[in-house]
């Protein structure tokens, strides 16, 4: 501030001068300001009406004013306390204890989630997957892309299928809307940018907004398709479980739980074999529409979730019809799907979702040659023969790549022979040296005991 | 003092000599803020941003393709179909960045570079008081982060304008809205982007009562703003980076969503709003508390 300014502030705003209060408690006048700001500028020091004396009431006004200054740091502590403390307490308070709903029983609960028409919903999924793979970073993304059909090689390509990898690992939201059987969307919401898989009556397009690329491709054999391509809404996930419920299988219902603000029951699945992997599974569904709101795998071997998906926010009104209303932005590269190669893509876009018995039936069907299923319920495993050598061992390798082959794996040996397990927290796989391949959700000794059997 | 009583004191009520007064004194904390050669020149800068990133889409878009092919800042790839886009790539290109900086540098310089040049002694013979004072500079700081926001934007959306074609455009969910609301929500995300900067003005507030000089507490806000953006990035602080204030800065892209998503946009409102009240109010407890020796 220049002293022009000064001069402009106090001839245009004297009488403030007299003015008290608003100046901390240091209320300063012309003449004491001439006088303190020439002999160090304690302008403000300067004490009340008090030029010549100093007294002892004087004294204790400064001590007092020492205090204040001291006491003013309690506001900043204090804005950091109660903000600390609604963090802390607000998602407690928040969660008012499980709803209170009348029994139901498994079955029931189960033609509940089977009788469930719910053609209009909108809401917001979080999908939490944690797998146990190593953490590939951009290399998973870069093989999702190599590994889709479209091949083009530039990794910008909207096709539904390159996106799913990204489903197989770490936390996800998600936008789901769906009006009717011919109109679904759903959005994978990413930073700054959202991947959206549209179907409108028998158009299927998928956007890529970061890329600006577009996929299109017609629906015109089954209206459930689009569903099929991405099972991650806890709907299609309780399905796929209760597919793979038989006698293998204990159902029950676990008390009440709240999810996206709704009432919901809890129906518990767990497997009987002792050797899987799996630990139970847990589907929320809500006790008015039947419709599965949660849906959480736990693994045998503790810890956290493999799969969590659960909306966060459901609203069963109908969605606004330009929801569903799809052009392609001018300037977006557009490819063409081949209707025809879409089942396939389709199937083989289920795994992620999949797991016990239900994975099994779909290696049965699109797997390679010679593929044998092992056992049933939720201990079964594939198993087939890729007529190689098996995976080689790090000490044939040598050097760095052997101990990273090492590192990937366990070795086993057995009647079989020798051979190296792969394991993740649910999927298991054991590759013999003579080139045979055992997969399933179940535990090592259990791949063991089937390589042991088969021999 | 009685000749000053008596020569000033005038019929008009208390009160509206006080509003007065604050006003003039924001006033003239406004003129002397932008009238700084360090202020334009900061301003400049960001107003050349966009330019360069439009003309370096311009130049790559050459033959057809579509600039950024998945990487570049949020946004850019849909620039060459609507200039508008330009105006959220420039957004995003200058948040993480070059905007705060520009705060830092004038938020840490306010009370920081009085005391420095030897003003604020003066400033505070003025009967304005210390907590106005401060709150005057603090709404200086903050009328600057609107202005180099607009700034950015408007040079985004006049560059964008020139060299690229505008109309409707097609929301990041796929769904198409007019020109006219695409602009309603450009503003919007300029109004987001610009209060997504006061947490870091109510820090560099604080920063500058804490010393007399002025570059000290610049230097001091630029090297807090790099730490942290650096620390949001550590995996394995992933439970404390909710609470860096820059963590929710790119979530003003959630206005291009349709329907938008709130969550985050709430969540970095919240706690801007969080960081103003606990630097704002530390920032008041030193400020009335400080010796002023200059």
């Amino acid at each position: 501030m220049l002293m022009a300014d000064l001069v402009r502030w106090t001839s245009q705003k004297t009488p403030l001068l007299t003015d008290s209060g608003e100046n901390g408690g240091y209320r300063v006048d012309a003449r004491e300001w001439k006088a303190a700001a020439d002999d160090g500028g304690k302008a403000h020091m300067a004490p009340y009406e008090s030029d010549d004396n100093v007294t002892a009431a004087d004294a204790e006004e400064l001590r007092s004013a020492r205090r204040r200054k001291a006491a003013r740091y309690v506001v900043p502590a204090t804005v950091v306390g109660i903000a600390a403390a609604t963090i802390g307490l607000v998602p407690a308070l928040a969660d008012s204890g499980d709803p209170d709903l009348p029994k139901i029983s498994a079955q029931e609960l189960i033609e509940k989630i089977a009788a469930s028409d719910v053609q209009q919903l909108s809401g917001t999924v979080k999908i939490t997957t944690d797998l146990g793979l190593p953490d590939l970073g951009g290399l998973e993304s870069s093989l999702g892309s190599a590994a889709g059909p479209s091949g083009s090689g530039d990794g910008s390509s909207a096709d539904p299928s390159t996106k799913l990898t990204e489903l197989a690992s770490g936390t996800h939201t998600l936008r789901v809307a769906s009006d009717g059987e011919d109109k679904q969307k759903v959005s994978l919401l990413e930073d700054a940018a959202e991947y959206s898989l549209i179907h409108n009556g028998k158009d299927v397009w998928g956007y890529d907004s970061k890329s600006n690329s577009v996929f299109h491709t017609t629906a015109s054999e089954s209206d459930g398709k689009q569903k099929e391509e991405l099972p991650a809404t806890p709907k299609d996930l309780a399905e796929e479980a209760l597919k793979a419920a038989d006698k293998t299988t204990s159902v029950t219902v676990d008390g009440t739980a709240q999810v996206a603000g709704r009432d919901a029951y809890r129906l518990v699945i767990k497997p009987k074999d002792e050797g899987s992997t799996v630990g139970q599974i847990t589907v929320a569904v809500d006790s008015k529409t039947g419709l599965p709101l949660k849906f959480t795998l736990t693994p045998a071997s503790g810890g956290s979730a493999v799969v969590d998906a659960g909306f966060t926010q459901v609203s069963f009104a109908k969605p606004a019809a330009s929801t569903f209303d799809f052009t392609p932005p001018k300037g977006a590269k557009v490819e063409e799907g081949d209707a025809a190669k879409a089942p396939e893509r389709s199937e083989r876009s289920e795994h992620p979702g999949d797991f016990g018995k239900g994975s099994v039936d779909e290696l049965g069907k699109g797997g390679p040659e010679g593929l044998n299923v092992i056992g049933d319920g939720w201990d079964s495993i594939a198993t087939f023969d890729t007529g190689g050598q098996g995976v080689p061992s790090g000490s044939e390798v040598g050097g760095d790549v052997g101990g990273f082959l090492d590192s990937l794996g366990d070795k086993v040996s057995g009647k079989f022979g020798e051979g190296t397990v792969f394991k993740t927290r649910l999927i298991n796989a054991l590759i013999t040296d003579d080139g045979k391949v055992y997969v399933g959700a179940v535990t090592k000794d259990a791949l063991v005991k089937a390589a042991e059997a088969a021999k | 003092m009685s000749q000053v009583e008596a020569g000033a004191l005038g019929p008009q009520p208390a009160r509206s000599r006080r509003t007065t007064f604050r006003a003039t004194l924001f006033r003239n904390e406004l003129l002397t803020t932008f009238r700084r050669w360090r202020t334009l020149a900061l301003l400049a800068v960001l107003a050349a941003v966009p330019i360069l990133v439009g003309i370096a889409v311009k130049i790559e878009t050459g033959d057809g393709d579509s600039a950024g092919g998945g990487g570049g800042p949020a946004f850019i790839s849909q620039i060459t179909n609507n200039g508008l886009f330009l105006v959220f790539t420039a957004l995003a290109a200058t948040l993480p960045f070059f905007l705060p900086m520009s705060i830092g540098v004038i938020a840490g310089d306010a009370i920081a570079g009085e005391a420095n040049a030897g003003t604020l002694r003066y400033l505070l013979v003025a009967p304005a008081g210390r907590t106005r004072l401060l709150l005057t500079k603090y709404t200086t700081v903050m009328a600057f982060c609107l202005v180099a926001t607009l700034v950015v934007a408007l040079s985004a959306l006049a560059v964008g304008a020139i060299l690229f074609p505008l109309g409707d455009l097609t929301t990041i969910s796929g769904t198409r809205i007019t020109f006219a609301e695409g602009l309603g929500r450009a503003l919007l995300i300029a109004l987001v982007v610009a209060a997504s900067l006061t947490g870091v003005a109510a820090l560099g507030l604080f920063v500058s009562t804490l010393t007399n000089s002025g570059i000290a507490a610049m230097a001091t806000t630029v090297g807090l703003l790099i730490t942290v953006q650096i620390l949001d990035q550590i995996p394995q602080l992933h439970a404390l980076q909710p609470y860096f204030f820059s963590h929710y800065w790119l979530s003003f892209a959630d206005l291009m969503r349709e329907p938008v998503y709130w969550d985050d946009l709430v969540k970095n409102l919240g706690l801007q709003a969080l960081y103003a009240a606990v630097f704002g109010s530390a920032a008041w407890a030193r400020f009335m508390a400080k010796d002023i020796t200059a």
